[in-house]
């Protein structure tokens, strides 16, 4: 892997997160070994996963459309479906996600499209109040088959107000679902479960990953996959400690799994896929088998996610644990700017390394991120 | 200005906003001996507030033929057989039973509410019958209505049997909801009523997404014929408030079959409408989105009901959106628990006496579509239906505990509904990490 790095620097590669893209794809390529994807001869990007998760549901379905900012420009769909199941909206989202809303109660399907999640909060309304809790204020007599997508969490130096993630607060309400895929698989996976599924689906994806290849078995290529909601998968065996994260940070986690690996701890990496219900047995599981706990996740860390692993850990399985819970997130500050404090602001592989190392108490000092 | 000058300034202004239509349908026309009142803008804008004193009622000089030709086609004939008048003697039956259906259940919840058989928030619609009978009266029963909380007017009109109401309004099991909603969340899928948003502005994009729903069927899926039409009802407050506007855009944009009701009683809470809004005449927002912007006196359920007939017709036919403002207003406070102090009573009593039940009433009798005796039996009905009504939520069994976390999810086990309508994972050949079919 560093000799890679140094072959990389050498060739002028000098800009750190050009690195750190190229040293996340080795190790994708590494991890894609390590799943034993023996006849994996496909490669996806996550965006194309999505895309074709949504081509097929669309043609499956003509009840299906998709509505929001620029999505006519969506890699030809347009000229295939229509611009009346690709609905171009004005930069309106309480209005056009209301107006999905109000379309999945009448039966229809709509994805909801978000440039990012930042903008959905002018339309949180709707997602929690319209969407959320509409099956359970009419008694189970009207469902809202929708899904709401889009980038979520930071992408590279966009500032504060296009870095939250919102994992957490959609994480809180009941009546949603909410799902964080990661791989192309996962993507395709979760993307089509969610078109199908007969409630509202929050579906994070992530800015920077969506370029990242990974490879997809043959099954994950038949237009009727898809993977359950409410399960998460074991991306890595391990016996040491346990690794939960989602999105990004599993394949962060990844990485520090093989640090850990060459110092002799083995680290069991969850990649939660769903946020909402969160699948607490196989965390618990996990758990009770190695004894140690982190929690990874870009957001900000009160109330995040990492909080309600570690007390659904402490109420079942508290018995087991060896070690205090950890949990990395993000800074507790709004994103910053600048390239060198936005790097400080989130996790990244050395903060998982450190933490993993103090829970099976071999901890170094603990030193700031230069 | 005198209230004569007022009104036919205000005839003007209406023809104006039909412009693509035919005029004469938004005047006011009945019979000369009708006690109903003409323009209601005299009594709008007069001393009570000063700001809106001269407020852009200058009648657009342009219109002014049009107008002179509204006054002369709709002049009223006297008749003996009531074929010229504007409603069928069922039709006006079937409105005065309506109204004082809404009128009796109002008043019943108040009762009800001050004996402490229903709770938290309650908001009544007495005076603002003659709006929900004049519209929801000409929809089908796949046509939508989407409402806010002061939703019960709605319901009922829109078929919801009152039991039903009623027992949703005690926290019961059998009511519409089972309990789970309340006042302000009043749900039927089988009438299409999306009854209950608790916030202002909430229904609006929910009801452009019905309309669009429509559109899309007959377009998309194909479903001939579909032609159903939403109508969205919300107050003056809300016309302040963003996603109004960017619905009354979108609508307009995709030529969505809806028709936008402001129920203008004056009065957002305690927030005078004139006190908060810039230009407070509201059915001059619809032009600026490119659709006809309509103002009718919303006391009058005869008027209300020709300017609905006229916006459904538009919105069947495909041609988009109409933007009704009806005029208004609510007896009792915003809600029961508002003690209704900022109001002047001598606008109260200037609206009582446009009680548009006691308007139909008189209207009635006096063109000899019905009798005395024929309006009390309708009373006497009501007020049995009201009565049965409130016993049976009161025999009726609270929900059971089981019922709490029952309905969060249509599909709470997250693995998906499979083809066959059943949960994927009851299906024995399930298995984990992929589901195949």
């Amino acid at each position: 892997m560093l000799s890679i790095l140094r072959r990389e620097a050498a060739a002028g590669c000098s800009d750190a997160v050009l690195l750190r893209e190229r040293l996340r794809r080795s190790c994708a390529a590494a991890t894609a070994r390590l799943r034993g994807y023996a006849t994996a001869a496909k490669e996806m990007t996550v965006r194309e996963a999505l895309n074709t998760a949504l081509d097929e549901e669309m043609s499956a379905d003509p009840r299906v459309f998709l509505m929001g900012e620029e999505v006519g420009e969506y890699q030809g769909a347009y000229k295939k479906f229509g611009p009346e199941r690709v609905v171009d909206t004005p930069i309106t989202e309480a209005g056009f996600t209301g107006i999905g809303v109000g379309a999945a109660y009448y039966g229809l399907r709509p994805v909801v499209e978000f440039m990012t999640f930042n903008f959905a909060m002018q339309a949180i309304d709707h997602i929690i109040n319209s969407a959320a809790k509409m099956n359970y204020m009419s008694a189970g007599n009207i469902s809202v088959p929708i899904v709401f997508r889009g980038p979520n969490g930071a992408a590279a130096g966009v500032g504060a107000q296009h870095s939250q993630c919102y994992a957490a607060w959609y994480g809180s309400c009941p009546g949603l679902k909410v799902l964080a895929p990661y791989s192309s698989e996962d993507a395709r996976g979760l993307l089509k479960a969610a078109i199908r599924d007969p409630d509202p689906v929050v579906f994070l994806e992530n800015e920077l990953i969506y370029g990242e290849r990974f490879p997809v078995s043959a099954e994950a290529l038949d237009s009727s996959f898809c993977l359950p909601i409410g399960k998460a998968k074991i991306e890595r065996e391990g016996k040491d400690v346990t690794i939960t994260a989602f999105s990004k940070m599993v394949g962060l986690s990844l990485e520090a799994a093989e640090i850990l690996a060459k110092e002799g701890i083995s680290a069991e990496v969850i990649n939660l896929l769903s946020i909402r219900p969160l699948d607490r047995p196989t965390i618990n599981a996990s758990v009770r088998k190695t004894s140690r706990l982190v929690t990874v996740e870009e957001g900000f860390p009160q109330h995040g996610v990492g909080a309600e692993i570690g007390m659904s850990i402490i109420e079942d399985s508290f018995g087991y644990l060896d070690a205090p819970i950890e949990r990395i997130t993000g800074a507790d500050v709004p994103m910053p700017y600048a390239a060198n404090l936005e790097r400080m602001a989130l996790p990244q592989i050395e903060d998982i390394v450190r933490a993993a190392k103090r829970v099976c108490h071999r901890s170094v000092p603990m030193a700031a991120t230069a | 200005m005198s209230a004569a000058s007022l009104s036919s300034s205000i005839s003007v202004i209406r023809a104006a906003s039909f412009a693509n239509d035919k005029p004469a349908l938004v005047s006011s026309a009945r019979p000369p001996s009708s006690a109903f009142l003409g323009s209601s803008a005299g009594l709008r804008f007069d001393p009570l507030s000063s700001s809106a004193a001269g407020a852009g009622l200058r009648p657009s000089p342009v219109v002014a033929a049009a107008a002179a030709n509204v006054v002369k086609e709709k002049q009223p004939r006297s008749s003996p057989s009531g074929s010229n008048l504007l409603i069928t003697k069922e039709e006006g039956l079937e409105l005065y039973e309506d109204m004082v259906l809404g009128r009796a259940f109002e008043d019943m919840c108040a009762q009800m509410y001050y004996r402490g058989k229903m709770f938290g928030f309650v908001h009544l619609y007495n005076g603002q019958e003659a709006v929900s009978t004049g519209f929801i009266k000409l929809l089908k029963q796949e046509d939508s209505v989407v409402s806010t909380y002061r939703d019960h007017v709605h319901a009922l009109s829109k078929g919801v049997p009152a039991r039903q109401v009623m027992s949703e309004l005690f926290g019961k099991e059998t009511g519409c909801c089972r309990g789970q909603g309340g006042s302000m969340h009043m749900f039927s899928k089988e009438h299409n009523l999306i009854g209950g948003f608790a916030f202002i502005g909430e229904g609006i994009p929910i009801a452009t997404g019905a309309a669009f729903t429509s559109k899309y069927k007959r377009e998309v899926l194909k479903e001939e014929g579909c032609d159903h039409v939403t109508v969205a009802f919300f107050g003056d407050g809300t016309c302040n408030n963003g996603q109004f506007f960017e619905c009354l855009n979108m609508a307009q944009l995709w030529k969505l079959p809806i028709i936008f009701v402001v129920e203008n009683n004056l009065w957002a809470i305690g927030m005078s409408h004139l006190r908060a809004t810039s230009d407070p005449q509201i059915w001059k927002k619809g032009p600026a989105f490119g659709m006809p912007g309509v103002h009718v006196d919303g006391m009058d359920v005869l008027k209300v009901r020709e300017v609905a007939k006229e916006a459904v017709e538009r919105a069947r036919r495909g041609e988009g959106p109409t933007l009704v403002e009806c005029e208004t207003y609510r007896f009792r406070g915003h809600s029961l628990a508002d003690p209704d102090e900022l109001r002047e009573p001598a606008e109260k009593a200037k609206y009582a006496a446009r009680d548009p039940i006691t308007a139909l009433k008189k209207y009635m009798i006096e063109s000899n579509l019905v009798s005395e005796a024929e309006l009390k039996a309708i009373d006497k009905k009501i007020d049995e239906v009201v009565e049965d009504a409130v016993e049976f939520a009161d025999a009726s069994p609270p929900p059971p505990r089981s019922q709490l976390l029952e309905n969060v999810f249509a599909d709470p086990k997250g693995f998906g509904i499979g083809p066959d309508g059943r949960y994927r994972c009851e299906d024995p050949k399930f298995t984990e990490g992929t589901a195949k079919v």
